[in-house]
């Protein structure tokens, strides 16, 4: 598991750009990102190397914030490789919520932050099929 | 030639009028004194008795009674006979907290009907009229007040209610309408829809309309008018009084009659409640005194406006109110519904969300909407947007429920509403109602 942040994104222009801008400032890297979006407001998630430090100085920004418990999967980097991990999970009928790619990649593994419906049906799935995840703290990121 | 349908009343000379009035004062207050404990209380906390009160001079000395005083009495507490007397209760459009009753006896339904025969004679109505009413018919009391004057005068009345725009031109221009009642925006939608539909005033066969229930100006009036071939009266009235036909207007349309023979109107200064002569604004306050069943004496209606005595070019001697130019309190009217920002804020509050919120309202297409801003706050914020727009899409329907008209909703981050320093800018109404 790893603690992802996530951030209330009222809609309107250079709102990323100034949360970015506050997380480079308090010395905060960003190492996955991703944004859902209506035409009113969307959320903004991240995995951050310092989560604890990252929500106090986006609060103070004035942000909603708040830390969503997400799996963070290695996937293999080939041709295929995600297509067998997203039918493994529709073939068990764990729905994803929603996903997105770290940025960087591991040793022939490419990271996939997956927020599923079923936490324990997805670690067992990916552990009977020889998947691993990666935590947090495997990272390098401060929980 | 002047159009009445009770000139004797209509154009009575001032001492009569005030001789008259004074005799069902006088009478008025005995009965609420003798069968309404809640007024005996608050003379006797005035240190009033009847005997005080010997002719209109001394309507001053009478406490007010304001909205709470409803709301404290909910529902019957206000009533002055049994309910074997009271033959229709009709309730408010406002729902601030509890929604207000009001009872009728058969006396007070035909009375009712008389102003409201007034109004429609003042626009020209004769028994040989078709009175298509828009205005809603049920608990509100726009739709079955009209309907009793417009039967009280002999007309055909065309009870269609509000809504279904296409078939209400259908049954105009099939029927042969001649008057159109209903509130002033609802006048322009189906103006609007009409010409959309490729038709022009003389596919229909409207003479006049008579319009009120919420604020309009003289654009709109002339829009109203070209648009439809009509002539357009303002009426006013408030379901605490007695609904339409408090005060209407006559063809000089310089302000409306108030038929002061059956409601007693004062000005007053909104902070002291100290009566205002003629020609200076005030609160408009209103004293039933001839209905049986709720003769509220000395109602504040939070309405600002400015009365006229003196005879008017029409002939009429009842004294003229012009239409209200805005409110002491902040009720919003919002197509023809009573909408008080603090009902907005007890559905955010019941929702998770805090006080902070911003109420927009606005007119387009003559077609008012009403959208609230509302602060994010980290208690009710899910990381999912179908969790976010189901939270939005939960308010819009705790929103509808309560007011009964669809307000849509913006999530804002924390912060981002303005804070005032002194008293927070909760409500901005874009809509220039006022001339």
């Amino acid at each position: 598991m790893a603690q992802q942040l996530s951030v209330f994104l009222q809609n309107k222009p250079g709102k990323i750009a100034a949360i970015t801008r506050a997380l480079a400032d308090a010395g905060i890297d960003i190492r996955a990102l991703s944004v859902a979006d209506t035409t009113d407001f969307g959320v903004l998630r991240m995995l951050v190397s310092d989560l604890p430090k990252a929500k106090e100085v986006l609060s103070q920004h004035n942000c909603v914030v708040s830390a969503t418990g997400v799996t963070v999967v290695a996937v293999p980097d080939e041709p295929g490789g995600l297509a067998r991990v997203l039918t493994l999970l529709a073939e068990h009928s764990v729905d994803i919520e929603y996903m997105y790619s770290l940025i960087g990649r591991g040793e022939n593994k490419a990271y996939m932050v997956f927020r599923v419906s079923d936490e324990k049906a997805l670690h067992t799935l990916l552990a009977d099929n020889g998947l691993d995840t990666v935590s947090g703290e495997e990272l390098g990121l401060r929980q | 030639m002047a159009n009445y349908y009770q000139p004797e009343i209509e154009t009575m000379p001032r001492e009569q009028m005030r001789a008259l009035q004074s005799e069902r004062l006088v009478k008025t207050v005995r009965h609420v004194w003798e069968h309404v404990p809640f007024y005996r209380a608050r003379m006797e906390q005035a240190k009033v008795s009847p005997e005080d009160i010997r002719s209109v001079d001394d309507l001053s000395k009478l406490p007010f009674t304001c909205k709470q005083d409803l709301r404290d009495t909910y529902p019957y507490g206000l009533f002055a006979v049994p309910m074997k007397d009271i033959v229709r209760l009709h309730a408010s459009s406002g729902t601030t907290g509890k929604q207000i009753v009001v009872g009728y006896t058969q006396h007070d339904l035909d009375l009712w009907a008389d102003c409201c025969a007034r109004a429609l004679t003042a626009a020209g109505g004769t028994k040989e009229d078709i009175v298509h009413i828009s205005y809603g018919y049920g608990l509100f009391t726009g739709g079955l007040g009209i309907d009793g004057g417009a039967r009280r005068l002999g007309a055909a009345t065309v009870p269609v209610s509000s809504g279904n725009t296409q078939r209400q031109i259908t049954i105009l221009q099939d029927f042969g309408s001649t008057i159109l009642c209903c509130t002033p925006s609802y006048a322009l939608h189906i103006a609007e829809v009409l010409r959309d539909s490729g038709l022009t005033k003389d596919d229909i066969h409207l003479k006049a309309g008579i319009f009120g229930a919420e604020p309009w100006t003289a654009e709109m009036r002339a829009q109203i008018e070209q648009m439809l071939g009509i002539r357009a009266y303002d009426i006013y009235g408030l379901t605490e009084i007695v609904g339409p036909g408090v005060a209407f207007e006559c063809s000089e349309q310089t302000g409306m009659h108030v038929n002061e023979d059956h409601f007693l109107v004062e000005v007053v200064d909104p902070d002291t409640g100290a009566p205002l002569p003629d020609g200076e604004q005030g609160e408009l306050v209103f004293s039933c005194i001839t209905k049986q069943a709720f003769p509220i004496l000395r109602y504040r209606t939070h309405d600002i406006g400015v009365i006229q005595h003196g005879k008017c070019a029409c002939g009429r001697t009842l004294v003229k109110m012009t239409k209200p130019r805005g409110r002491t309190d902040d009720m919003l009217i919002i197509r023809g519904v009573n909408v008080f920002p603090s009902q907005i804020e007890s559905v955010l509050l019941s929702q998770g969300y805090t006080a902070n919120y911003q109420i927009l309202v606005d007119r387009a297409n003559n077609f008012d909407s009403i959208e609230v801003n509302v602060e994010m706050n980290p208690e009710i914020f899910s990381d999912t947007v179908r969790g976010l727009v189901k939270k939005e899409k939960e308010l819009e329907e705790a929103l509808k429920s309560l007011l009964g008209i669809s307000a849509k909703v913006h999530l804002l981050e924390p912060n981002s509403i303005e804070r005032s320093t002194g008293k927070a800018v909760r409500v901005i109404d874009k809509r220039k109602l006022i001339d």
